[in-house]
């Protein structure tokens, strides 16, 4: 109990062979024919497209942006949910995209690290909504999370949901540094009864990013969280989701732990960059019958 | 902590879209159309004259036709079996006899899907479980067995050890080709020979094995399969010429053998029903023990005697465990056995899906509150919604009788001690469940449950290498394991 | 059995009052009882028989069990079994061996009890050595047999499994006709070494040892309930052993074929585990062995995940 963060707050065990072994079963769901085809297009449109590199450039900003409209050709092929960068591009996606429904997210909060201080995260979350960001992804102290300190993490993140006025407030956990699915778990319950709206797995520069098991633990904090307040918050696992297959494995988890509800970019998105090939090589060979070629499709 | 949760919406799993139809192919399966019995090394027509028609429980079509033996074919199998038993198999040396049960195995493993098929196509299981579970545990039973038949006398501290003869050997169809491997390898490693009947609703997978076993060139004789129902495995138990009864049944059969066998010399092993208690702390992992609960009653749709039927939950959680065993249940899919998404498949036969409905019934009219999933059932073949009750009490009829079906009775308890008492208050004493993240719970728990297989964490997982069997009246030996291989010995002082 | 001339003054009931030795004290005699839940009752039938030396001399009159002198007795085992098997093994081990030091040191009285049922002097002395022997033999294995017939067993899953030979609970045991002390011993050692407690029915040819053995027993520290001595007749007594819906397993120590098939039958009712002995000699080092234990146990198998 020494672990329970708050009174309100549920201390909830986890099992990580459970945990596994469900995750195992999940997986042996078999997606084909008519429910492939749009369990695909749904995963293009929980996309948040994501550049988060030191070389990023106004430039290579703008041909994701335009990926992101228009994805391919073919019409039914819907546009992703959103565009990721760091704040200092947040300009430019946002006049990119002006006129689209695709939204603008921004890292903040000395992404990926964190290791700043309170006023400069603060500063810095204003500023990208300032720039025209819709959603903000800040990143959990991971530091103070594993040494105990618990109000410490969840203050911040209420203070930076604050910041963010009204844009949407993804917290990432970086679950590949807190080491088991309880500190997963405890971290999913400080992050939604803190104010995020969305939880996300990890910032992809560490590994491992988001994993299934991790994914599944994060659902059933939601889920729970549902139960308790009513409030439905989101889901973005983020790195290392490369093909059409692992995205349709998560969709099955989101459809089978917390249901059709969850179902919409506006609650769940993948965190990725070479994801939307791979969907979209696996959605025209569902439409030509023939196995395609990246040769065919941008890489932007 | 106990917590008062808010009304909330029910999250919805159904209505919107399904997945589709992902069936597995069921092309390149052969079955003849008529089976003979499969004796000293030869499938030949029954002396009875009589057969047998083996149906599909998904659409009830005819699968194949299939002999009954008769006393006469029984004794033929008997004396093909003492007559390998003295001239091969018995003189054979130890390590070729473990060479012929690891080619089993292996042929096993090359005909793994299409033995997957045939099970799920003759006992309604889905393909999911005979092709991840039956069929790789069955065909690893004979690849854990096949390395004891020249080790034996490391089984046996302070003693020699030997075969015993001829076993005769009576298979539920809850699990037919893993009952027959549980069976027959620790039987052949340790040096005996076989006659084995399978039950009568799911023969099919039996007789591939038959032709399995010729296919490895085993000795003519060693292993003898006959087909047949109570009366067949009624004339084996008597048959003078055996040296050794196991038996996987009801415990009423059970008893009925045992009773049969008293004043006899004739060794036996009995694995019968049970009512087993899965329970759940507050301290528990709960998702996780939501799924342990999940396939402790609806794996093979509730047809298994280990089945954790019996749940308990501790009073501050039980409201959440309930709800979130709802939601799961929803997501539970039931329907055609051979597509690779079903959770559920058929009930193994019209007889059984009676009896369950009729506990279904009583249930309901003991005052138990009956919840099902709303899935749509299949219009031809034998289906049950999986089902939960609540408000039953230990004296409910449906908390005290083994059922054999997906219907999960629900009680809450207060204390470790409660819990306790009322797991083991049941003549059975198969299987439990402990589900609590607290160790030395566990082990308190585990060690005061009267019971075989105690699953902590976890639930119906089985392994070659891990003993199973029941205390009280779920029977007596051990299965699987080194313990499995003792009731197939005899032993000698050094 | 043998037949040997006893001396007057050695016999059980002590030196008798002869006319030549009319102001001799007058010996206390012993009043032979059941054992049950650590107390001494007579059956609750009221009913005896009268125990003869071969020279037709009178011994004792010999309490006569009822069924309801077993029930009682199933009851008091199954009430004691739990805390019983509970013991430690180390604890279980010690009060055996006490039970041989206090039957060592009641040589001379058990020498005398076998002597006036017609057991010659060596052999008396040489069944009450074995006796003690065969307690320290067992007492020995309490805390080694499961080390010796458990396993680790390596799943293919990510789980820890193991498992271990427990109690299978309240034994009834229709102890041998023959050699009354040492085959007693010989059934009740191996029982509650491994945690089981259990009623038994004493030879009806030889009961003095066996109630000399419940105070033996009443001495050692062994729990009430633990061991529950009765006597009586075999043929009135059998089914009730055999049938009972509470008792775990049945021991019957004999070869009447008929007995064997009735037990068996009976056992089947509620599936207790019939372990019929018919060893032509109990005195063989055979008979000392930790399948005697085995015999008597549940293995079970544990489960556990492994992981964070």
């Amino acid at each position: 109990m020494s672990r329970m963060y708050s009174p309100t707050m549920p201390s909830v065990y986890i099992d990580q062979v459970g945990v596994e072994e469900r995750v195992s079963r999940l997986n042996k769901r078999s997606i084909k024919k008519s429910s492939k085809r749009s369990m695909l297009n749904l995963a293009m449109s929980m996309l948040d497209l994501t550049t988060l590199e030191a070389k990023d450039t106004p430039g290579k900003v703008r041909q994701l942006c335009t990926k992101a409209m228009h994805p391919h050709d073919l019409p039914t092929i819907p546009a992703v949910a959103a565009v990721c960068v760091y704040p200092n591009l947040v300009r430019t996606a946002r006049e990119c995209l002006r006129g689209s429904k695709v939204k603008v997210a921004a890292v903040a909060t000395a992404f990926p690290s964190g290791m700043s201080s309170r006023k400069v995260k603060l500063e810095e979350t204003r500023w990208a909504v300032n720039e025209g960001a819709d959603e903000i992804d800040m990143v959990i102290s991971r530091g103070h999370f594993l040494s105990g300190e618990f109000r410490y993490v969840s203050d911040e993140i209420a203070a930076v949901k604050e910041a963010c006025g009204d844009a949407h407030l993804k917290v990432i956990l970086e679950t590949g540094e807190l080491s088991t699915l309880d500190n997963v778990r405890l971290a999913s319950d400080l992050a939604m009864y803190a104010g995020a709206d969305f939880i996300k797995t990890s910032t992809g520069k560490v590994q491992p990013a988001a994993t299934q098991p991790v994914t599944l633990v994060m659902l059933e904090a939601i889920r729970d969280f549902y139960y308790d307040t009513g409030k439905k918050i989101g889901m973005k696992p983020a790195g290392g989701i490369a093909t059409a297959k692992q995205a349709l494995a998560y969709l099955v988890m989101v459809k089978e732990t917390l249901g059709f509800d969850w179902l919409t970019p506006e609650l769940f998105r993948f965190g990725a960059s070479s994801l939307a090939n791979d969907i979209l090589m696996q959605l025209i060979k569902e439409e030509t019958g023939v196995y395609q070629s990246l040769d065919y499709f941008s890489k932007d | 902590m106990a917590r008062t949760s808010k009304k909330q919406t029910a999250l919805k799993f159904r209505g919107e879209w399904e997945y589709a139809p992902a069936p597995e192919s069921k092309d390149h399966i052969r079955l003849e159309k008529k089976y003979g019995l499969f004796i000293n090394g030869k499938f030949s027509e029954p002396r009875s004259g009589k057969y047998f028609d083996s149906v599909n429980p998904a659409d009830e079509t005819l699968l194949a036709s299939v002999a009954e033996a008769g006393a006469e074919d029984v004794d033929l199998a008997v004396t093909a079996a003492r007559s390998a038993y003295e001239k091969t198999w018995s003189k054979m040396p130890a390590r070729e006899r473990g060479k012929y049960i690891y080619r089993i195995a292996r042929l096993m493993q090359e005909r793994a899907r299409e033995l997957a098929i045939i099970e799920s196509m003759d006992g309604g299981k889905p393909i999911r479980e005979s092709r991840d579970i039956d069929i790789p545990l069955a065909a690893a039973h004979f690849f854990y067995y096949a390395g004891w038949a020249d080790k034996l006398e490391y089984a046996v501290p302070g003693r020699t050890a030997g075969p015993l003869g001829v076993a005769g050997q009576i298979i539920p169809w809850n699990f037919p080709l893993l009952m027959a491997a549980w069976k027959i390898a620790p039987a052949l490693a340790a040096g005996n020979t076989v006659v084995i009947k399978p039950a009568e609703t799911t023969p099919l997978t039996a007789l591939k094995l038959a032709e399995i076993i010729r296919d490895a060139d085993l000795p003519s004789g060693v292993v003898n399969i006959i087909t047949g129902a109570g009366s067949t495995g009624s004339a084996l138990v008597n048959h003078p010429g055996i040296q050794k009864v196991a038996f996987t049944g009801s415990t009423e059969v059970g008893k009925m053998i045992q009773k049969t066998l008293a004043g006899t010399d004739k060794k036996y092993t009995l694995e019968l029903g049970g009512k087993a208690a899965n329970i759940i702390f507050e301290d528990a992992a709960i998702d996780q023990a939501v799924e342990g609960i999940i396939n402790g009653i609806f794996f093979n749709q509730g047809h298994v005697c280990c089945a954790g039927s019996r749940l308990f939950v501790q009073e501050p959680v039980a409201a959440k465990v309930i709800r979130k065993l709802k939601d799961r249940m929803e997501t539970l899919l039931v329907g055609d056995p051979l597509d690779k998404n079903t959770d559920v498949g058929a009930i193994n036969s019209k007889a059984q899906l009676d009896k369950i409905h009729k506990y279904l019934k009583i249930g309901v009219n003991e005052g138990g509150e009956m919840y099902q999933t709303s899935c749509k059932l299949p219009s031809r073949g034998f289906w049950c919604r999986p089902t939960l009750f609540t408000d039953v009490s230990q004296s409910s009829r449906i908390v005290q009788e083994e059922i054999f079906g997906p219907v999960l009775s629900v009680q809450t308890f207060r204390t470790v001690e409660e819990a306790i008492e009322k797991a083991n208050n049941i003549p059975y004493g198969l299987s439990g469940g402990v589900w609590t993240d607290k160790g030395s719970k566990i082990f308190r728990v585990t060690s005061q449950i009267r019971a075989g297989v105690i699953w902590a964490n976890t639930y119906n997982k089985f392994d070659p290498v891990s003993p199973f069997g029941g205390y009280k009246e779920s029977g007596m030996g051990r299965e699987g394991g080194l313990h499995g291989l003792l009731p197939y010995i005899q032993t000698y002082s050094n | 059995m043998e037949q040997t001339e006893k001396k007057k003054s050695e016999t059980l009931n002590g030196t008798r009052p002869n006319g030549q030795e009319g102001n001799k004290r007058v010996s206390v005699r012993k009043t032979y009882k059941l054992y049950i839940d650590g107390k001494f009752p007579r059956s609750e039938s009221g009913r005896y028989y009268a125990l003869t030396s071969p020279e037709g001399e009178m011994l004792a009159n010999i309490c006569r069990s009822s069924r309801k002198d077993f029930r009682d007795a199933v009851v008091a085992a199954r009430k004691a079994q739990p805390a019983w098997a509970s013991r430690s093994a180390f604890n279980k081990g010690q009060i055996l061996y006490r039970l041989a030091e206090i039957l060592e040191g009641r040589t001379a009285q058990f020498t005398a009890e076998l002597v006036s049922m017609g057991v010659s002097e060596s052999r008396s002395k040489q069944e009450i050595q074995a006796s003690i022997d065969r307690l320290v033999y067992y007492a020995g294995w309490t805390d080694k047999f499961h080390q010796v017939f458990s396993s680790v067993n390596p799943v293919e899953s990510s789980h820890f499994n193991f498992s271990v030979p427990e109690p299978t609970g309240v034994v009834s045991i229709i102890a041998p006709e023959e050699n009354g002390l040492l085959g007693l011993v010989s059934v009740i050692a191996p029982a509650i070494a491994g945690g089981n407690t259990v009623a038994v029915l004493a030879s009806s040819a030889y009961p003095l040892t066996a109630i000399t053995f419940a105070e033996v027993v009443n001495s050692s520290d062994v729990p009430a309930g633990v061991v529950n001595i009765l006597t009586g007749y075999r043929s009135e007594l059998l089914s009730w052993f055999s049938n009972h819906m509470d008792v775990n397993a049945v021991v019957y120590c004999g070869s009447d074929a008929e007995e064997i098939r009735l037990v068996g039958e009976n056992a089947s009712l509620n599936v207790k585990r019939p372990v019929i002995l018919s060893p032509g000699d109990w005195y063989s080092p055979q008979e000392e062995n930790p399948y005697r234990i085995m015999e008597l146990q549940e293995v079970k198998t544990t489960w556990h995940p492994i992981g964070q």
